[in-house]
């Protein structure tokens, strides 16, 4: 399991000494204004800065680089679904067309197309760092003490809290409850037609939604055992609150993405228009 | 309507996301159209929402859905984050009116389950997810529409199968009101 999903790993850096809210809002910052932004320009200063945090973070292969390879292949079907979807998108935005090749029938390549989807794989590599860096350097615990601090409810920052400490147990009953049904001899693998994928998933799926069931029944009865909700507020172990460090981000954070944004737009689109 | 965030709604809130995010492991491929697969994790929610009303459907939703992308791919495609809200939202919404919990998930409340999972899917994966795809990755309309629209029959299918399943299921453990008879 370990190898398959992105977890948090403590580590020495000045990254992992943020509080967790810093780096959510880096983070939401972040991916809004690679979102928002199609401008060539400010995504490659964008990648080139989250690859130097991701650095920063001690963030090594080990740990991201099956998560990535599958972006990689997500990425290159989504692109090339582009392509055959509407293989003159680019010319529609940039308002050109420049053939450099041909394909078959009606399918031509362009240098506008090409370029558009460029942007696209910049779009989403510049977000794939600051995820990594946000899962791999956040302690969960931490986190939800430090939502809670910069004043979202603590009923919520509990939920969240909840999830986080839930999702290696969940993933652990999941394999459990597969490995015994496969061993009665459902099939799951591609050999199986899909109505029988979609019968077979049953018997894995009712179990662990019944005993997920069973757990929320428990864990809340604990809770109000111990009074859970009854004051305004709580105390929280693991909390920080924010310091210098988590001001001078938040800060830079806030100005870069305005100012991105400012540069991505001052062309009248959001598109940056090298053909004309 | 079922609008309380109590103890119970915060656990469930809780573990409901913990439960999608692991369910994001199952994906059953449609095949032919990229990157769009059969997901049980949306019967999930469907059937969480239905129990646990809009807010629980809403924070599941979202939170699941993001933080199932990061964990899983290591990025969140926001576009389709917002319409698993907003789907949450819409069946929560009629949470009361289905009876699970009163162990009553039968006939009328069942086919009213799926008019309803079956209007949110239309509303989120046909509408709000092309939508959303156009408006922030500037992506063809004819591949986000056409994408839209397999998920949306694949939501649909999954959880008129699994989520009705699940409801039923969950009806017949739980205690029925007025079960409980006076003796003579």
């Amino acid at each position: 399991m370990a190898g398959r999903v992105l977890s948090y790993e403590k580590k020495d850096t000045w990254i992992h000494e943020l509080s967790g809210v810093t780096k959510l809002i880096f983070f939401l910052a972040w991916s809004i204004t690679s979102m928002i932004s199609y401008d060539t320009r400010v995504l490659v200063v964008m990648l080139i800065l989250s690859i130097a945090i991701l650095r920063a973070s001690k963030t090594e292969w080990r740990q991201v680089g099956t998560v990535f390879k599958f972006i990689l292949l997500f990425l290159v079907i989504n692109v090339i679904a582009i392509f055959f979807f509407s293989p003159y998108q680019g010319c529609e935005i940039y308002g050109s067309k420049t053939v450099i090749g041909h394909l078959f029938g009606n399918y031509y390549f362009t240098k506008e197309q090409l370029f558009y989807e460029a942007n696209i794989i910049l779009k989403y590599m510049t977000v794939v760092p600051s995820v990594f860096m946000f899962i791999v350097s956040t302690d969960p615990s931490e986190f939800a003490a430090s939502l809670n601090r910069v004043g979202i409810s603590y009923y919520v920052a509990y939920s969240i809290a909840i999830a986080l400490r839930y999702i290696p147990d969940i993933q652990d009953d999941y394999v459990k409850i597969k490995n015994a049904e496969a061993a009665r001899g459902i099939e799951l693998s591609k050999k199986a037609g899909l109505l029988s994928r979609i019968k077979n998933t049953t018997p894995i799926l009712f179990p662990l939604v019944f005993t997920s069931m069973n757990r929320i029944d428990v864990v809340s009865s604990a809770m109000e055992l111990r009074g859970f909700g009854k004051n305004k507020k709580r105390t929280w172990y693991r909390g920080k609150s924010l310091r210098a460090a988590d001001y001078a981000v938040i800060a830079f954070a806030v100005i870069f993405c305005t100012a991105a944004l400012i540069i991505t737009f001052r062309g009248g689109s959001r598109f940056y228009n090298p053909f004309r | 309507m079922k609008f309380k965030f109590g103890i119970k709604e915060v656990v469930a809130a809780g573990i409901g996301t913990a439960l999608f995010v692991a369910l994001t492991e199952i994906q059953i491929p449609l095949g032919f159209i990229p990157n769009t697969a059969l997901q049980p994790r949306a019967a999930l929610l469907a059937f969480l929402s239905a129990v646990f009303g809009p807010i629980v459907g809403c924070i599941v939703g979202l939170a699941g859905h993001a933080l199932g992308d990061a964990l899983f791919y290591g990025s969140v495609w926001w576009s389709w984050v917002f319409p698993d809200a907003l789907f949450g939202i819409g069946v929560g919404l009629f949470a009361s009116k289905f009876a699970i919990t009163e162990g009553d998930f039968t006939g009328k409340n069942l086919i009213m389950f799926n008019v309803v999972q079956a209007v949110s899917n239309a509303i989120a994966w046909i509408v709000l997810a092309p939508v959303l795809d156009i408006l922030i990755y500037a992506e063809p309309a004819n591949k986000v529409f056409a994408q839209g629209f397999f998920a949306f029959l694949g939501n649909f299918i999954i959880t008129l199968i699994l989520g009705t399943l699940l409801g039923v299921g969950y009806s017949k453990i739980g205690a029925k009101t007025g079960s409980l008879k006076k003796e003579d």
